[in-house]
């Protein structure tokens, strides 16, 4: 009988559902539990409570998780891959171990920590040896925004994970690797794929596609005939089954809800999808076009047929910056005439700011409950029961953005009638942190693999 | 007859920097060569005009029954710049199914189009 790796998907986010990790190390048999938690953004989170807290600085959740899982490490040799790590991969390592710890099961955890994506310490080294980091959507050079750099990681394949899983780690903890990698890397790991075969690795890529946003390849923000997909309460999240000859099983546990066909499937291929033909990553260029499902069974199924070529001598970097402040405020009108009584509310809002001379980059209206979220395409609300107006502004000036704050509430007993839903209070003033991506030539970055051993 | 892409697609759309990509998918294989054949990148300009800044591109998957969209300029900055509900660009797979086809009677027959009688 051939060889199977099963690497069962936990986590899609930080902040998904606490109860997967253990669903999954408990609810059948699995060889890995690959747990991402990092989103664009998220470094740049992480980085500023690293800053409060040189201890932190990682996915917190992820203790919580791995505490939930120990039974299935120490006792059953599941073993764990995660990106919590965040912009604190040592850190992370140090409270788990600590975890482990006070769980009695420590003498059964050897963690591998992968280091070496921080490009912060040495970003001015790079910008002056002609590393422009420039912005890949605008071309833009970072040096525009240098002094207002939150966080700067490159992201890491799957081979320093390979390196962690070969020398004995049963918990794989990284920073920015990429989502893919958590799972391409114990394919790689099991089978000794070589690291020039592209198909195979590809086959990797497009493993870790399907299962890196958890259930939503498996029945979660599901379109296709989303009434029928049963018990969304008790969902299962997806298991890759990979094979030797790069084909895999995407499948759920038994009795578990949700549903796993080609159609859920397709609708999470084609999720963040740029073009299909070029899926980039540090290892290998997955072509999506040569992806091929077929129903294997309920709730089980077969990807196979997959080509990719070799990847780019470029790593990809997530740099964070600071880029101002804003504020959101809602206010909510009722019938009659709700549509037209949050327009006029909304005009004398930007009225008033005007007056004050308050000056934002941007200042966005939103009718809910009329084109919120489909805009002119909606066509006509009619007299609908309620409207919420959602006002918010973006811009560089504190002051400017806290003015606006207080002038929603006013609004209740000095403008348009029926207004209701300002129980919150006055909306918070939040620093906007935004995301830069930018490519940085492969031979500047040095993924580093320490064990952390009982 | 006119089809709403609805009754012959599904979709699902996410968002990269400022640009929003759906992927619409065949809701049967053998109804994806009329999307492909209707469904055109000028089309889906035409019916986001006014909604999205920038322009549109479009790939072909048959693989999966599958097209996919890029939506350029379409999420008032993108990531944690947008003030927009959507600021990553999860509903614009519903948006565009919205959208409306116009195909020749016996060909809606001839494929058993939701509505087509026969």
């Amino acid at each position: 009988m051939s060889r199977i790796v099963r690497v069962a998907s936990g986590q899609g986010f930080w902040g998904d559902w606490l109860e997967a990790p253990k669903r999954q190390a408990d609810g059948g048999a699995i060889d890995y539990l690959m747990l991402d938690y990092l989103a664009e953004v998220t470094m740049s989170i992480l980085q500023k409570q690293k800053e409060r807290d040189p201890s932190l600085g990682y996915a917190r959740d992820f203790i919580g998780a791995m505490e939930s899982v120990f039974p299935a490490v120490a006792q059953r040799g599941v073993r764990v891959v995660a990106n919590a790590g965040g912009v604190n991969p040592v850190a992370c390592a140090a409270a788990v171990r600590d975890a482990a710890r006070k769980a009695g099961v420590s003498s059964n955890v050897r963690i591998g920590v992968v280091t070496g994506d921080d490009l912060l310490p040495r970003l001015d080294d790079l910008l002056a040896n002609g590393h422009a980091l420039a912005n890949m959507e605008t071309g833009e050079p970072l040096s525009t925004v240098r002094d207002r750099v939150l966080s700067a990681n490159a992201y890491l394949g799957a081979p320093p994970i390979v390196d962690a899983l070969a020398r004995g780690a049963n918990v794989v903890i990284t920073g920015r690797s990429t989502d893919t990698a958590l799972t391409m890397a114990p394919l790689l790991h099991t089978f000794g794929w070589r690291l020039d075969d592209w198909d195979k690795l590809a086959a990797g890529i497009v493993a870790g596609h399907i299962i890196e946003c958890g259930a939503q390849c498996s029945g979660g923000n599901c379109l296709y005939e989303w009434r029928t997909i049963p018990d969304l309460a008790n969902i299962g999240y997806p298991i890759v089954e990979g094979h030797e000859d790069g084909s895999f099983v995407i499948y759920k546990h038994p009795h578990t809800g949700g549903r796993i066909d080609v159609h859920s499937v397709a609708e999470q291929l084609v999720y963040e999808m740029g073009d299909p033909h070029s899926y980039i990553t540090p290892d290998v260029i997955a072509d999506f076009t040569s992806i091929h499902l077929e129903s294997a069974g309920a709730d089980r199924v077969r990807v196979f047929g997959i080509h990719g070529r070799p990847p780019t001598d470029k790593l990809k970097v997530s740099i964070a910056y600071r880029a101002g402040f804003k504020a959101l405020g809602t206010l909510v009108y009722a019938w009659p005439d709700a549509l037209e009584k949050a327009q006029v509310a909304d005009r004398v809002l930007r009225e008033r700011l005007d007056r004050l001379g308050l000056r934002f980059e941007t200042i966005y209206t939103e009718f809910l409950g009329a084109s919120a979220t489909h805009g002119p395409l909606a066509g006509a609300a009619g007299d609908v029961p309620e409207v919420q107006l959602r006002i918010g502004v973006r811009g560089p000036d504190k002051k400017a953005v806290e003015r606006f704050t207080r002038e929603i509430a006013p609004l209740v007993l000095n403008g348009p009638p029926s207004v209701t839903g300002f129980a919150g209070g006055r909306p918070k003033v939040e620093e906007v942190v935004a995301y830069w991506p930018a490519l940085v030539d492969k031979g500047v970055v040095s993924p580093v693999v320490t064990m952390d051993e009982p | 007859m006119r089809i709403r892409l609805l009754d012959i697609a599904h979709a699902r759309s996410g968002d990269k920097g400022d640009t929003a990509n759906v992927g619409v998918i065949a809701l049967k294989p053998e109804w994806y060569p009329l999307i492909e054949r209707e469904l055109t990148r000028d089309r889906v300009a035409q019916h986001f005009r006014g909604a999205i800044t920038g322009g549109v591109d479009r790939y072909e998957l048959p693989n999966l029954g599958a097209l996919n969209f890029l939506l350029h300029g379409a999420l008032g900055g993108g990531g944690t710049l947008s003030l927009k509900t959507d600021a990553q660009g999860k509903v614009f797979s519903t948006a565009l199914l919205r959208l409306e086809l116009e195909v020749p009677d016996a060909e809606a027959r001839r494929l058993h189009l939701p509505g087509a009688g026969g």
